[in-house]
């Protein structure tokens, strides 16, 4: 069960995302930085290593102050089994499109598994 | 019968038989109860899933829109995002996490919670700062998509959980708690029965022996009174002519 006591402080959005899906989130201001110099979005580049994305992706889930974790799809599909395996209720994973790739509702962890719940 | 199944560890007494009856009935309240609420919270869960399918395709196109008018702010400003990602300090745009109550489950809801003022206020100020306004306005529709998805999504996995958890107790009620009870009640009842019929055959052969007994006794009496000893007791021959034997003998001794 989610730790119900705690989302009560959780009440902001990471993302970790391309250059553009960035600068527009953090146009809107959902940008932040912390007071130990942590910022709550994570910009990949075609360049940034696996490694990387998965240890942040990690940071994201695990700082207690962040309530929905936004992640573009050709990034969520690079660590892929480590989203699929993720199924805590805080912080709410979404997968959103990116400009160069359109949204692919198959690929959606969570959409498969509404897909596996329809189908039976 | 008895011996089949688990059952639980107790004395066949008749209070053992209330009481576990007594359990056996709540233990179908309990597991019509819960079946109810597994049903409630089903139907809402699919509701919601029919949500999330949508949410998930609005947001495809909101996103697509966003795309675009960042595109048109890199025509008009040229390239800002370092700007930008220098100059984010605090959060403006931030969620509020309510409570819903569906059956004693509490869903948290997202709300969201901005503030007014801006980190960015000088960005696009020598051209394209229009641009830059209305893609913000925007990417805040299109997080304000996002946030309602994240939060049918939160409830989704929630209820998920709590729908499983429903499941295991209505089964192990259903297959585990209430076949125990009932073998429990079978091996009481059916062990009261046994000693009952003990306690019948007990009876029986106490009564059998008393009334051989007091036949014994009558024969006795009429021997020592009467001759003819026509006894239709149970007692063996021998010791019906030796009871003669002392008889005679004794009438002997006297007279």
């Amino acid at each position: 069960m989610a730790s119900t006591t705690s989302y009560k402080d959780r009440n902001l959005i990471a993302v970790i995302g391309d250059e553009d899906s960035i600068t527009g989130l953090l146009l809107a201001g959902i940008g932040h930085v912390s007071d130990n110099q942590k910022k709550n979005f994570l910009v990949v580049d075609p360049k940034t290593p696996v490694a990387t994305i998965e240890s942040s992706f990690q940071d994201f889930t695990e700082r207690k102050d962040i309530a929905i974790l936004l992640i573009n799809q050709h990034i969520a599909e690079k660590i892929r089994p480590t989203i699929d395996k993720y199924n805590q209720a805080f912080p709410a994973l979404v997968e959103i499109p990116s400009k160069d790739h359109p949204y692919d509702p198959s690929k959606d962890s969570v959409l498969k598994r509404v897909q596996k719940l329809f189908g039976d | 019968m008895s011996g089949t199944g688990p059952r639980e560890n107790v004395f066949a007494t008749r209070m053992a038989l209330t009481n576990t009856k007594l359990r056996l009935k709540g233990a179908q309240t309990g597991h019509s109860l819960l079946a109810k609420k597994r049903d409630a919270l089903t139907t809402r869960f699919r509701a919601i899933l029919r949500k999330v399918d949508e949410a998930k395709r609005k947001m495809g196109k909101v996103m697509q829109l966003a795309s675009f008018s960042m595109a048109e702010v890199t025509y008009a400003t040229g390239d800002i995002s370092y700007l930008v990602q220098e100059q984010a300090k605090q959060a403006t745009f931030r969620v509020k996490a309510k409570q819903e109550n569906v059956s004693g489950v509490v869903l948290p809801a997202f709300e969201v919670d901005r503030v007014p003022g801006s980190d960015f206020n000088l960005t696009g100020l020598g051209r394209g700062g229009q641009q830059i306004i209305k893609s913000k306005e925007v990417y805040a529709k299109a997080l304000e998509t996002l946030v309602e998805l994240a939060s049918l999504q939160t409830a989704f996995t929630i209820l998920d959980e709590v729908i499983r958890a429903t499941n295991r107790r209505v089964n192990a009620i259903e297959h585990v708690v209430m076949p125990r009870l009932e073998n429990t009640i079978k091996y009481i009842i059916s062990e009261l029965d046994e000693m009952d019929r003990e306690e019948f055959f007990r009876l029986k052969k106490v009564q059998g022996k008393k009334k051989r007994d007091s036949a014994a006794k009558t024969a006795l009496e009429e021997g020592t009174q009467d001759k003819p000893p026509m006894i239709e007791s149970s007692i063996p021959e021998d010791d019906e002519a030796s009871a003669n034997l002392l008889s005679t003998k004794d009438e002997d001794v006297i007279f």
